[in-house]
C-alpha cells in the first residue's frame, strides 16, 4: 500500500521559497494503477521524484508498505520521461541493471527475463544499444527493466507521450499485459486525457501552481474489453477533460 | 569504417608522407635530407642492434608517466566531477597549474628527483594528469541529470553511480585528452631524454646528430614517430572498442 499524508514540498530558487506541493494526501492499494493528470508545472513530476525517493526534503508522510520511502530497502521501478537508459549499455544489460543493482549477488531470474523479453517484444534486439532503438522500442526496454525487478512500486513519468499515436496505443497495451502478470503497484503522470482512463484505476486530477488534488476519480472503465472503442469511454473522457478545463481554469 | 578499410587507410597516409619526403630529398639534394628509402635500409641494419633498447626505454618511460596520471587523474576527475565540495576546493589549484608551463619545471624536477627514471616519468606524468583531470570532470559534469534518476531510486550506492554512470559516460573524454596530451608527451619526453641518460630515443637522436651520422638520426626520428603512432592507434582502437556506443 502506498499512503501519501499531508505532503509539503518546497523549492528554492534565487533566494526565494516556493511551493511545488500542497496538502497532498492519497492513498493506493497495492496492485493498483494511479494516473496523475495535470497541467504542465503544476508539481506532477516533483510528486513523482518524492516517490522515487530522488527529493528527500519534503514535508509530511510518505510511505511504502507502512515505511517511510528509503531507495535502498524498498524496490521502486522510475521510469523517467527519456526512458532512462544508459546509452553504453545494450539492451540486455539495460535490462538487467535494475536487478543487478538491486540484488548485488548475481542470483539472475534468467528465465523471468527471457519471457519479459518475448513479452514485451524486444527478442532479437538484445545485443543493440540504446541509440539504435526507436522511441517505442526504448520504453519497451524501460519496461522490461522495471517489471524484471518485481518492483512495490513502479513510476513512469509521461511514459508515452514522446510516442506518436499508433505505438502509445501499442505499447500501453503491452503495458498492461505486463502489469496483469504481475499487478505492480503503479503511478504515472500524464497529461493524456485517454491515457489516464485506459491505464489508470484511480486518477487523480492536480491543479496548481502550487500543486493540490483537486479530486480523485474511481475508474469504473478500467480493464474493460476493448474499451477504447466504447461510447462510454468517449463519454467518461468528455466528462473528464470538462472536469479538468473547469478546474484548470481557476 | 571496417579495420580492413581503416588499414588501408593507414597505409594511405604513410605512402603519401614518404612519397612527399622522397620528393624533397630529391630537390634539396642535401645530406641533411637523405632519401627515405636509404633510411629505411639504415633502420633495417641497425634496429636490433642499435635501436631497440632505446626504444624500449622511451616507451617505458611514456607509458608509465601515462600510467601514473591514469591511476590518479582519473578518480581526482570523476570525484571533482561528481561531488561539488570536491570540485570547489580543487578547481582553483588546477586552474592556476594548468597553464603553467611542466616543461619548464625539469630543472628543478631533476635536482628533486635525479637525474634518472623518475624525474622523466614525473615530467611525463605532469603533462597528462592535468588533462586528464580537466577532461574527466567535464565529462562527468555533462552527464544529464535524468541519466541518474533510475538508479538513485533503485537505492544504488556511490559504487553503483561511479561504475554504471561515471565511468562509462567520461570514458570518451578520457580517452581524448589522452590522445591530445599523448603527442605533447612525446615532444617532453625527447627533449628529458637529452639530460642525464644513455638510453632512449631522444638520447640516440641526439647522439647521431652531434656524431653526423643522419641516416642514424633519421632512423631514430621515424621510430620515436613509430612509437607515437602506434600509442594514437592504440587510443583509436580502445574507443572503438569500448566506446562504440556513441557512433550508434
Amino acid at each position: 500500500m502506498i499512503q501519501i499524508k499531508n505532503l509539503n514540498v518546497n523549492y528554492e530558487a534565487g533566494g526565494e521559497r516556493y511551493a511545488a506541493l500542497k496538502d497532498i494526501n492519497l492513498e493506493l492499494a497495492a496492485g493498483e494503477t494511479c494516473a496523475i493528470i495535470g497541467p504542465s508545472g503544476c508539481g506532477k513530476s516533483t510528486l513523482l521524484k518524492v516517490l522515487a525517493g530522488i527529493i528527500k526534503k519534503y514535508d509530511g508522510v510518505v510511505e511504502i508498505n507502512g515505511q517511510p520511502i528509503t531507495p535502498s530497502q524498498q524496490r521502486i521501478g522510475f521510469i523517467p520521461q527519456n526512458y532512462g537508459l544508459l546509452p553504453w549499455k545494450n539492451v540486455w544489460e539495460n535490462i538487467r541493471l535494475g536487478v543487478k543493482i538491486k540484488n548485488k549477488k548475481n542470483n539472475d531470474d534468467l528465465e523471468g527475463l527471457d519471457f519479459l523479453i518475448q513479452q514485451l517484444g524486444l527478442a532479437g534486439l538484445e545485443n543493440r544499444y540504446p541509440g539504435e532503438l526507436s522511441g517505442g522500442q526504448q520504453q519497451r526496454v524501460a519496461l522490461a527493466r522495471s517489471f524484471l525487478l518485481k518492483p512495490d512500486l513502479l513510476l513512469m513519468d509521461e511514459p508515452f507521450s514522446a510516442l506518436d499515436a499508433m505505438t502509445r496505443e501499442e505499447i500501453q497495451n503491452v503495458f498492461l499485459l505486463a502489469w496483469r502478470k504481475s499487478s505492480v503497484s503503479t503511478i504515472l503522470v500524464t497529461h493524456n486525457v485517454e491515457e489516464a482512463l485506459y491505464l489508470g484505476q484511480k486518477i487523480v486530477i492536480l491543479s496548481g501552481i502550487p500543486g493540490t488534488i483537486s479530486q480523485v476519480i474511481d475508474n469504473s472503465l478500467f480493464g474493460v474489453e476493448d474499451i477504447r472503442n466504447h461510447r462510454d469511454f468517449f463519454q467518461l473522457s468528455l466528462e473528464l477533460r470538462k472536469m479538468i478545463k473547469e478546474d484548470w481554469s481557476r | 569504417m571496417t579495420e580492413k578499410r581503416r588499414g588501408i587507410w593507414y597505409i594511405y597516409g604513410i605512402l603519401i608522407f614518404i612519397t612527399l619526403w622522397y620528393i624533397a630529398a630529391i630537390l634539396a639534394d642535401l645530406p641533411i635530407i637523405p632519401n627515405p628509402w636509404i633510411v629505411m635500409m639504415n633502420l633495417l641494419n641497425i634496429f636490433m642492434s642499435k635501436i631497440l633498447i632505446h626504444g624500449f626505454y622511451s616507451l617505458w618511460r611514456i607509458m608509465a608517466g601515462v600510467f601514473l596520471a591514469v591511476i590518479i587523474g582519473v578518480p581526482v576527475g570523476l570525484c571533482m566531477g561528481y561531488f561539488v565540495k570536491w570540485d570547489n576546493a580543487l578547481s582553483p589549484i588546477v586552474y592556476l597549474t594548468y597553464p603553467i608551463p611542466k616543461i619548464a619545471l625539469l630543472p628543478i624536477l631533476m635536482l628533486l628527483l635525479g637525474l634518472g627514471e623518475l624525474s622523466k616519468i614525473v615530467m611525463i606524468f605532469l603533462i597528462i594528469i592535468f588533462q586528464v583531470i580537466v577532461a574527466v570532470r567535464d565529462g562527468v559534469k555533462s552527464i544529464p541529470k535524468e541519466t541518474y534518476y533510475p538508479l538513485y531510486s533503485l537505492g544504488a550506492n556511490y559504487i553503483d553511480i561511479f561504475r554504471e554512470i561515471l565511468i562509462p559516460a567520461s570514458f570518451p573524454q578520457f580517452l581524448t585528452s589522452v590522445r591530445v596530451a599523448m603527442a605533447t608527451a612525446i615532444s617532453v619526453l625527447f627533449f628529458t631524454e637529452t639530460f642525464g641518460t644513455e638510453y632512449g630515443m631522444g638520447y640516440f637522436i641526439m647522439d647521431a646528430w652531434m656524431r653526423v651520422n643522419y641516416l642514424e638520426m633519421y632512423s631514430g626520428i621515424v621510430v620515436l614517430s613509430s612509437i607515437g603512432l602506434i600509442l594514437f592507434g592504440l587510443i583509436d582502437y580502445l574507443d572503438r572498442r569500448i566506446c562504440h556506443w556513441q557512433y550508434k
